[in-house]
């Protein structure tokens, strides 16, 4: 059964989290993977495929590049599911 | 009817003696960073390497491997002219043909022993242990001379921000023989379609037609690389160690590829292994070394007494292709 956007903002989170060591209560929608939370190329990679692994979705390399704030994640996991 | 004879050899085989060696020039971050608008705190935090080992102009990369080699036959306790294979495993001969391993052969006195180089970029040194293992086993072989050599630096672009700074200079060569008991576990490889992951920039063919094409250079997509390493690499390397009839908890040493240190990581929290295995990463010091990196990172952790003969060592090479092998072996 597919996630909700909040289910998937609270698993991603914990994946944030635990690749950063940021709060996971830091990492909300407005926030931008790059200039607030300082997750560098490596790191957002890392972040996606455990995403992948974690919301059984496939996110192409190429569309990395658009993940650019928590929300555009939560959006781009969450429709992918379905 | 008349039939074929086969040969039949030892048992088993092993790794009897390593030796290393590195370019001449410590090149450090500072020097890379310029042309790249880069700074020593980006590359280490992105990569982990502080210094790379660079050769000389004039010392080849044929040298680099003899000087390797002679250690190895010296550990081994083993003459040149006992060694009846050569296998040179590299990237950057800079002779089509030729093959290196011929030469090699000549200089450390064994210029009749069967030679060949093998193409297999990063995972070059392992794929040369999983060919010696099995012609010494099957009796084709008595002695094999394996060799990773590299001289990156020859085919590198200084403005170049996808590899080209991580890359050393450098060389390790072990002899693998018989042995009385298992050493070697079976290698785990294969290969997945992504020839335009690590690749040169340039065909021969298209310098030869456009006299203004640059020298060929390498380039990588780093981020996909880093994706299929980090997260792929991992099952192959696991299901060497169930290969070998192991689990993570039987592993002393984790010696992968050293392409960047937070994909050794990330590959060592996704195997499984124990805190208390010691773990390659020569690549602080020494760069990027492609075929040579994994017996370079294994005298390094001999050197700092993290690993002691016989110890089993998980190693694992992946590079361009893609291809990728590994296997456990009994330290030499």
């Amino acid at each position: 059964m597919a996630l909700s956007e909040k289910e998937v903002l609270a698993g991603l989170a914990e994946i944030v989290a635990e690749e950063t060591g940021l709060d996971a209560a830091e990492v909300t929608g407005p926030k931008s993977f790059t200039d607030d939370l300082d997750i560098d190329s490596l790191s957002m990679m890392t972040i996606v495929t455990l995403a992948e692994e974690k919301f059984s979705v496939r996110i192409p390399d190429e569309d990395v590049k658009n993940l650019v704030t928590v929300a555009d994640a939560v959006a781009y996991m969450t429709k992918a599911q379905s | 009817m008349t039939v074929i004879r086969t040969t039949k050899g030892p048992e088993y085989a092993r790794l009897m003696g390593l030796g290393v060696a590195r370019g001449e020039v410590t090149v450090t971050n500072d020097d890379v960073a310029g042309p790249i608008d880069s700074s020593d705190e980006w590359i280490q935090q992105r990569t982990g390497i502080v210094t790379r080992m660079r050769a000389k102009p004039e010392t080849s990369v044929l040298d680099l491997a003899e000087r390797a080699s002679r250690d190895a036959l010296i550990a081994a306790g083993i003459e040149g002219r006992a060694i009846d294979t050569v296998i040179f495993s590299t990237i950057t001969h800079p002779q089509m043909t030729p093959a290196a391993a011929p030469e090699l052969g000549a200089r450390l006195g064994c210029p009749t022993a069967a030679a060949f180089d093998i193409s297999a970029a990063c995972a070059g040194y392992c794929y040369g242990i999983a060919q010696a293992d099995a012609l010494v086993r099957s009796g084709q072989s008595t002695y094999v001379l394996v060799v990773g050599a590299e001289k990156m630096s020859d085919f590198v672009d200084p403005t170049d921000r996808s590899i080209s700074f991580l890359l050393g200079d450098g060389a390790g060569a072990v002899v693998v023989g018989p042995s009385d008991a298992p050493a070697i576990g079976p290698t785990v490889w294969g290969s997945k379609d992504g020839a335009e992951f690590v690749r040169m920039t340039h065909s021969w063919l298209e310098v030869r037609d456009d006299p203004t094409t640059p020298f060929p250079t390498l380039v990588q997509e780093g981020q996909t690389v880093f994706k299929w390493a980090s997260f792929e690499m991992p099952d192959a390397a696991a299901k060497a160690i169930e290969a070998a009839g192991l689990t993570p908890a039987d592993i002393q040493a984790f010696i992968p590829h050293q392409a960047n240190i937070r994909i050794i990581d990330q590959m060592a929290k996704r195997i499984g292994l124990p805190d208390t295995v010691a773990i390659g990463r020569d690549i602080v010091d020494s760069g990027n070394t492609s075929a040579a990196s994994i017996p370079l990172a294994t005298e390094r952790l001999f050197r700092d007494g993290q690993v002691k003969s016989g110890d089993l060592a998980l190693q694992i090479g992946f590079g361009a292709g893609l291809v990728f092998a590994a296997q456990v072996v009994a330290l030499p």
